[in-house]
């Protein structure tokens, strides 16, 4: 792989929850990111996935330095973003933005489009005063947005719109590292494909590397490079996009990829679902040993007792699962 | 907000569409109210009389005729007068300008003290809140009149003082509500994408939350002018507001009400124009509060 741009070494976040106000009783902590450690290459698009609550979205808030690490490193460039001060976390704003889930909330609704985008060039004095107005029609142009539509404001757009309009918010600063956080999972159907396209086609433009989060395979198997799989704070399996897709290792990734719809009907009629039993168990008070243990199909005695560590069990993947040579023909 | 005036136009070839803010849709809502229309015209009509009227007056409002007395409406005075033979038309538009005067202010110190204190409370959470909004709290539970007895026992029957006991009552609701908006709009994604962007956090604060919690400011606003008059009516009448012979809505009323059996018009009239104005701030405000519903102006 290339020399990475983004580095994460045993990320944790960690949130303390504790009832009662001025004296607080802590009740326990939820472990939401628990130790990942990652690498994102230069032009790479790492697709992240997971199911809901298993902290995607931690992750992502924790790399944008908007969430507090408890432990951890995330190294951009060289430059460890968790101990920096805030000056520096000021400076790398400029090459670390983020596309948020909901374009409803993500823009501010008393500002207009020309505002919003106006707004990051000047407080960071990107362009000139004068030059701002021609860089934010420049920005529209290259989300596909028509620029004379620059004085509307964002509740005159559709959802898709809005969406790009958010995306080149995150370009204004031209960034090298863009976090998505679930960017097409509020739109139409017929809408993702389209912002689908529009990331892939702009980090291939202007080089950029993209951490694309989802909770649904087939999508990020469209945009990535590489995928990595979340469950309950921790990764359990990193790989080649389509790789992972089609040969899934672990046992929780087994059960996602199955639960991909197939468009051929006669494909989907024999299609093997592999329905996990009960739910996701709460980050407060994750199960001992492997936290998937409780509803993995696959399970034995040694799975209650240390926690499995990611280990690369051939080349270009990675796995936490003790049992994977073992249920690797399954 | 930045105005298309600073968009050279030579940037585009095509001509740009302006849009439409949440605010002017508002007030395109707001004017298809018609008790909220009224409301506003009213208003402006009742300001307008009580602060120029005074001047165009024949009479001034302490100018006393004892040996008129208390005489009905009549060509000389338009509303009659007084048991002194003042003229109640002057002191009827002069006592609007105290009555009006108190309402603005004491709602301008209640907007400033509740619009700070819940905006801080709101963003910065936690103890600091917790703290903050216990203190409301325990205000909320102090006895109002007996609290602003004692303020008028120790300090003097002064009308600044009147403002400022009003006021430092009232705010503690507008605190309490500003800072649940704020809360609620720090949250939303648009505050995490301006803290990504790396903006300040006075730019956050100023630009990026309070635009949108002034909606309900303003609402709550228009509604706590009607309940400040109507305190300081009640504090007049109880003797302890306005002296004479300086007057406002609420002492006249108190005359009024001494004397109605006698001489309704004493208490007709300012009765009248009191409750034309608060039924007017009431309207205004249901229409604003319609008007400015995000709820039913986002899609």
């Amino acid at each position: 792989m290339a020399e990475p741009i983004l580095e994460l070494r045993d990320v944790r976040t960690h949130f303390p929850v504790s009832q009662g106000f001025l004296f607080k009783r802590a009740l326990g902590t939820v472990k939401a990111v628990d130790g990942v450690t990652l690498s994102l290459g230069r032009g790479e698009v790492l697709g992240l996935v997971g199911e809901s609550g298993c902290g995607k979205s931690t992750l992502a808030r924790t790399i944008m330095q908007l969430l507090p690490t408890t432990g951890g490193a995330v190294i951009l460039e060289g430059k460890n973003l968790t101990t920096g001060s805030a000056g520096d976390v000021h400076h790398i704003r400029r090459d670390l933005q983020m596309v948020f889930q909901d374009p409803y909330a993500s823009l501010n609704p008393r500002m207009t489009v020309f505002d919003t985008l106006a707004e990051p060039l000047r407080v960071h004095r990107v362009c000139p005063a004068t030059g701002v107005p021609a860089r934010v029609a420049e920005l529209m142009q290259l989300v596909g947005l028509a620029p004379r539509f620059m004085q509307k404001y964002p509740h005159e757009f559709s959802g898709g719109q809005r969406q790009r309009i958010a995306i080149a918010r995150a370009l204004a600063l031209e960034p090298k590292i863009i976090i998505a956080d679930e960017p097409v999972s509020a739109l139409d159907v017929s809408i993702q494909a389209q912002i689908l396209n529009l990331l892939a086609q702009l980090v291939r433009k202007m080089n950029l590397s993209l951490v694309f989060i989802a909770h649904d395979l087939a999508v990020v198997k469209h945009i990535s490079d590489r995928v990595a799989v979340m469950y309950l704070g921790k990764i359990v399996e990193l790989g080649r996009a389509a790789d992972v897709i089609e040969r899934p290792r672990h046992p929780y990734t087994r059960a996602l990829v199955s639960a991909i719809p197939t468009p051929n009907p006669d494909l989907e009629r024999t299609r093997q679902r592999i329905v996990l039993p009960g739910d996701p168990p709460s980050p407060m008070n994750p199960p001992s040993g492997c936290a998937f243990h409780p509803r993995c199909p696959h399970a034995r005695e040694i799975c209650k007792s240390g926690v499995p560590p990611l280990f690369e069990f051939e080349p270009y993947r990675e796995v936490a699962c003790v049992r994977v040579e073992e249920i690797a023909n399954l | 907000m930045a105005s298309a005036s600073s968009l050279p136009s030579a940037v585009l070839a095509e001509p740009i569409e302006q849009g439409n803010s949440l605010w002017r849709d508002a007030w395109l809502r707001l004017q298809k109210n018609k008790l909220a229309v009224f409301g506003l015209w009213a208003l402006i009509v009742i300001t307008v009389l009580c602060v120029a009227g005074p001047w165009l007056m024949r009479y001034g409002y302490e100018e006393q005729n004892l040996d008129l007395g208390a005489s009905a409406p009549s060509g000389a005075h338009w509303l009659g007068t007084d048991t002194l033979g003042r003229d109640l038309l002057v002191r009827l538009l002069y006592g609007g300008r105290v009555s009006l005067a108190v309402g603005l202010c004491a709602t301008f110190v209640a907007l400033t003290i509740g619009v700070t204190y819940g905006a801080v409370a709101g963003f910065f959470g936690g103890k600091l809140d917790a703290v903050m909004m216990r203190a409301v709290d325990i205000m909320y539970s102090l006895p109002f009149a007996i609290f602003v007895i004692l303020l008028m026992v120790f300090f003097g029957r002064n009308i600044i003082l009147l403002f400022v006991a009003i006021g430092a009552v009232e705010w503690l609701t507008m605190a309490r509500i500003v800072r649940s908006q704020v809360m609620a709009i720090k949250k939303m994604e648009f505050i995490e994408a301006a803290r990504s962007l790396g903006f300040g956090r006075r730019r956050i604060i100023f630009r990026h939350i309070l635009p949108n919690v002034l909606g309900p400011i303003i609402v709550y606003t228009t509604l706590t002018i009607p309940g400040v008059m109507l305190l300081e009516a009640f504090l007049s009448f109880l003797g302890l507001g306005v002296q004479p012979p300086m007057s406002s809505w609420g002492v006249l009323i108190k005359d009024g009400a001494e004397k109605m059996e006698e001489f309704p018009w004493l208490l007709v009239f300012p009765g009248a124009m009191f409750s034309l104005t608060l039924f007017s701030l009431n309207f205004l405000g249901d229409g604003l509060r319609d008007a400015l519903d995000v709820r039913s102006s986002k899609d």
